[in-house]
């Protein structure tokens, strides 16, 4: 799993059979720090309670689709469940995190 | 399977009903050598790692599904082992 922050939603007009009534969410990844890695995508929400703003941890591929009820479901990308907190261990000759985690 | 080190946790209220009671770690992947190789994943943590050990990361979905039971579990990353040490 990898973390990422819920920048919108996407509303879809039509969507494939077991989709209907998922929310879709624009997440981008984020590294541990939660600064910002790679490219934004778009995320079925397992929880169905992400927000915009939001920071969650998501998973890719197949495992992506078990997120959802029935997990038969064409989804690459969904949001597993929402961080509360993220804490960074800070080990010696490492330097501190700038600014820190949330 | 990876090698990783553990690089912090994080604690998460909503999230799906098969990671209730679960442990998540970040981790930072390492190169042959133990050091940083770039990327970090989060795991659900089996076997009690702490802060800062080495770990073995099994990254594939059917095998954390069987190590932590259930067939509709959205895991692929599971800790497995930690690792003493490295043999030059």
């Amino acid at each position: 799993m990898f973390l990422g922050r819920v920048m919108g939603r996407v509303v879809p007009a039509v969507v494939c059979e077991g989709l209907q009534g998922v929310p879709l969410l624009w997440v981008q990844p984020l590294d541990k720090n939660s600064r910002p890695e790679g490219r934004p995508m778009v995320c079925a929400d397992g929880t169905r309670m992400a927000g915009p703003g939001e920071i969650v941890y998501w998973e890719a591929s197949r495992e992506a689709a078990l997120t959802l009820t029935p997990s038969f479901v064409p989804v690459d990308h969904a949001v597993v469940g929402i961080v509360d907190t993220i804490q960074l261990d800070e080990l010696p000759g490492q330097e501190p995190v700038p600014g820190g985690a949330p | 399977m990876i090698f990783a080190r553990v690089a912090g946790r994080i604690t998460s209220t909503i999230h799906h009903p098969g990671l209730e009671g679960r442990s998540l770690l970040i981790l930072d992947k390492l190169d042959r050598g133990g050091r940083p190789a770039g990327g970090s994943l989060i795991a659900v943590d089996t076997v009690g790692a702490g802060p800062g050990e080495m770990v073995l990361v099994l990254d594939e979905g059917n095998g954390a599904r069987q190590i932590l039971g259930g067939t509709d579990l959205p895991v692929r990353s599971v800790v497995v082992g930690i690792v003493d040490y490295l043999p030059d």
